[in-house]
């Protein structure tokens, strides 16, 4: 299952979303610099979100315990995924194969949690030393009847999209397509690649809902063994985000002849397109003219929720650290209330990035050359800037008079759908009203 | 006297131990100019970085060998000279601490034998001290990996200066992973109070204050420094703060003759006592008027509470220090220990005043617990409250969901009162529930 080389230099192209920034990154590991994640964590977060699932980690307790919590997601129903399986292995296991351990505390939580299905996450130490996770996997479903299956995918073989790969293999060759549903619909679509951080799955759902599209399978949010069994019958592939999800996409489309489109739900103008390419795709004219009107409801809707805060900061100017996903909230979020945004950032954009960030805000970001205060001060002069947003420099905006805003605070707040877009403005509406910034700016009372 | 067991399942559920490797990180950055560099997959280290920042809820300086699947069949001598080098280059660390992980010591690497051979193939790094501390992550837990990269430092930096120059006022402190920022800024206050320099080995109190940091710096800007940890030899004792510590104030005590005493308890009357009379022994100064206000205040703070307190009975799920300074000290406000698991082995345990002590994971907690009145715990035991519905005071790493739980002191009288009114809170109001 391990994906071979030309599937791991097939890599995806870059755009606007979450995962997309994240791709940027160089893929290459290096010694001496810590950048992306543990392949193992990655895929973990992925899957984990089957809430009736075992999630079961071999290897060390360090590996399970690490990233136990790490993702703050919500989920409505089973909280089984929510308990943290490993088999513990310990100096003697590495010794003598920790296989049969594995074999015999799979049994033993099958008995007594009774899970739809289990995964196995095999871990760097376990990788190494051999353990037959395939075998065990194997044995232990024919003798309990319960699918237990395996995922490869130790920390060392890569980063975060090598992850996701692996993750869409295992779904395709072990899950999906092995149930029917009983009954099918013309407006049956998968939501692929959005794990419902934060419980942004229920700003859309409700929208589906109201149009009449089923979702038959969230692979994965919030989702139950069963519906991932189902995911063959759906009519088509909404890939949101997880850009390496896509290869997943593909090979459905290959195997079962469903289209897939790849879209947002992140910001107004990529919400209304989902919905209208999914109405397109489907082919229903009436539902398309539905999804018209629902557009029409939900945006008259949403200037109305955002008027206000609209007067308040309508021509405030941003300065914007373009890194991660949530700086491109800030971007959509600007576009709506009339603010204007200075794009800065460390690293050297290609053109075709500048000019996507030209088309976005209207200019290009400036690339910063020293990454000094004294810098971002001068950017911050430069333009009469009313708030920095970034990750650092929080002393750089209070000495300069203008409000701070952290993009590296927790995600633990909704942002998908129109309702993100009210969450997001809150936010950057508090921080720029602040009272504590004149609070931390008042001179020592000694000097 | 108390019967330890071993939990006897082959599968760990909602394991409460983190892994030595993170104890190690920790206990690094409690030091200044430091690189804590992990061994291992690039994995280990972010999500040891993930972990750490959210329950100091700072930026931690952190870097990585960045172990390939390849490059682990390979051996990782390439990897440590490449990191090393990188980091010298872009960090300018003053000191390196290089921890191993569960994959390098399963790989056996030989990582004193790397080290010699970069030495020797870069004089220009003679300046810089590297740390080496072997912390496979599948065996012992993060208490173990925290003592162990102490141990490290102690055995590797402070040299015997060539003329005895015992300073008088000046105290080593050696404080376990049981103690919190805001605990080691009490105890260092209390300290100075009394005349003395205490070189607290780790300090992680600094890193309170490093909120207006200015900008981005990759490595810790505050902790012990190197010149301290190079005049411990003239220290006139060791106060070790926790039993894990006892051997790091062992080799001190071989190397360079320094006595030590043991303080396994700071929380409570009688243990704070002991640490103030301890100090004025020392230093030969009285106990400042402060404290002796601040006794006064918990004398009437303990009579207030106790009420609260009696008979109730608290479930722990703690490291075997903390759980020690815990037991001992809601014991003595009439608490019964209901239950008690831990992470790793420990002299402590078997001394525990309680019957019964299980090294296992929160799911032997969740079951053991049913029944008391109280849960300690880190936060990942929040769910077992919610599903026992029991009140749930957390304590130990990590926790994650709770503002400023490092910031509060713990530890001497005035760290009791508050502790005594956080956990007595918790209790009062489960009363009143059920009045209403």
């Amino acid at each position: 299952m391990k994906p071979n080389t030309e599937e791991i230099n097939d890599l995806p192209t870059p755009s606007g979303s979450e995962s997309n920034t994240q791709n940027r990154k160089k893929l290459s590991t290096q010694p001496g610099i810590v950048q992306g994640s543990c392949a193992f964590d990655s895929a973990m977060i992925t899957l984990l979100p089957i809430t009736d699932a075992a999630h079961v980690v071999h290897g060390s307790s360090g590996c399970a315990s690490s990233m136990w919590g790490s993702a703050a997601s919500l989920f409505s129903d089973s909280t089984l995924h929510k308990t943290r399986f490993t088999s513990e292995i310990e100096e003697s296991d590495i010794i003598f194969g920790g296989a049969k351990k594995l074999r015999k505390g799979i049994l033993e939580l099958q008995k007594r949690y009774k899970p739809s299905v289990v995964f196995v996450y095999s871990t760097c130490i376990t990788a190494m030393i051999g353990d037959d996770i395939e075998g065990v996997c194997r044995d232990v479903t024919e003798e309990t009847r319960i699918p237990t299956i395996p995922v490869h995918c130790p920390g060392f073989i890569g980063t975060q999209n090598l992850a996701h790969r692996v993750v869409g293999e295992t779904l395709l060759e072990h899950i999906i397509g092995t149930a029917e549903p009983d009954i099918c619909t013309p407006f049956d679509i998968n939501l692929i690649g959005e794990h419902s951080i934060a419980g942004v799955i229920r700003n859309v759902l409700p929208l589906l809902e109201k149009l009449g599209i089923r979702v038959l399978a969230k692979i994965t949010s919030d989702a139950r063994y069963q519906e991932i069994c189902y995911a063959h019958r759906a009519k088509l592939n909404v890939v949101l985000s997880s850009q390496s999800l896509t290869s997943m996409a593909k090979k459905m489309q290959k195997k079962f002849g469903i289209p897939y489109i790849e879209e947002s739900f992140y910001g107004v103008e990529d919400m209304n397109r989902c919905l209208r390419n999914i109405a397109v795709k489907l082919g229903n004219a009436d539902l398309q003219e539905r999804v018209q009107q629902l557009i029409t409801e939900e945006t008259a809707a949403l200037d109305e929720k955002l008027a206000i805060y609209r007067t308040q900061l309508q021509n405030k100017r941003i300065v914007l650290d373009i890194v991660g996903f949530k700086s491109w909230l800030i971007v959509f979020a600007s576009q709506k209330l009339g603010m204007e945004v200075i794009p800065i950032s460390t690293k050297n954009f290609t053109e075709d990035e500048q000019s996507q960030i030209k088309s976005l805000v209207g200019r290009k970001s400036i690339i910063l050359q020293l990454d000094t205060p004294e810098e971002i001060q001068q950017i911050i002069n430069e333009h009469q800037a009313d708030i920095l947003i970034a990750s650092r420099y929080q002393y750089t905006a209070i000495a300069s008079n203008i409000s701070f805003l952290d993009l590296n605070t927790e995600r633990n707040r909704p942002y998908a759908g129109y309702v993100g877009m009210v969450e997001i403005t809150k936010e950057l509406y508090a921080a720029i009203s602040s009272p504590i910034w004149d609070v931390l700016r008042e001179p020592n009372p000694w000097d | 006297m108390a019967i330890v067991s071993l939990t006897s399942t082959s599968v760990t559920v909602n394991p409460l131990k983190q892994s030595q490797t993170l104890g190690a990180a920790l206990a690094f950055l409690g030091f200044k100019g430091m690189m804590p560099t992990l061994h291992g997959s690039q994995g280990c280290a972010a999500l040891t970085k993930v972990v750490l920042a959210r329950h100091l809820r700072s930026s931690i300086p952190i870097n990585t060998t960045a172990m390939t699947e390849v490059a682990t069949v390979l051996g990782g001598e390439e990897n440590v000279e490449a990191a090393i080098l990188s980091i010298v280059e872009k960090s300018q660390p003053e000191i390196i601490g290089l921890c191993t992980t569960g994959l390098m010591e399963t790989r056996g690497d030989d990582m004193g034998r790397f080290l010699k051979e970069i030495r020797h193939r870069h004089p220009e790094l003679d300046y810089l001290p590297i740390v080496l501390v072997s912390t496979p992550d599948f065996k012992g837990a993060l208490q173990d990996g925290f003592a162990a990269a102490v141990e490290s430092i102690v055995k590797v930096i402070p040299q015997k200066s060539e003329k005895a120059n015992i300073c008088p006022k000046q105290i080593t402190i050696l404080a376990s992973s049981a103690f919190t920022p805001g605990d080691i800024q009490e105890i260092k206050e209390i300290i100075t109070s009394f005349g003395l320099t205490p070189i607290i080995l780790p300090d992680l109190s600094a890193s309170l204050n490093s909120h207006l940091e200015n900008c981005h710096i990759p490595i810790t800007t505050t902790g012990t420094n190197l010149e301290q940890l190079r005049s411990i030899s003239n220290s006139v004792c060791t106060l070790v703060l926790g039993e894990s510590m006892r051997n790091s104030a062992q080799i001190l005590g071989q190397k360079f003759c320094t006595p030590y005493e043991v303080f396994n308890e700071l929380t409570g009357l009688k243990a704070t006592d002991r640490f103030l009379q301890t100090l004025a022994h020392i230093s030969g100064n009285v106990i400042p008027e402060k404290y002796r206000q601040q006794r006064r205040q918990l004398q009437k703070v303990i009579l207030e509470t106790h009420p609260y307190f009696g008979c109730k009975r608290v479930s722990l799920a703690l490291e075997p220090d903390l759980l020690w300074s815990t037991t001992h000290f809601l014991r003595s406000l009439g608490m019964q220990i209901h239950a008690a698991v831990t992470t790793t082995r420990s002299p402590l345990l078997e001394e525990l005043p309680i019957t019964s002590v299980t090294i296992g994971d929160l799911e032997d907690f969740e079951l053991l617990a049913n029944g008391s009145d109280l849960l300690i715990a880190n936060s990942h035991a929040d769910a077992i409250s919610q599903r026992l519905n029991i009140p749930f005071y957390r304590l130990g790493i990590p926790i994650f969901d709770r503002l400023g739980h490092g910031q509060f002191p713990r530890v001497g009288y005035w760290g009791t009162i508050q502790l005594l009114f956080d956990i007595g809170n918790l209790l009062y109001q489960e009363e009143m529930k059920v009045r209403h």
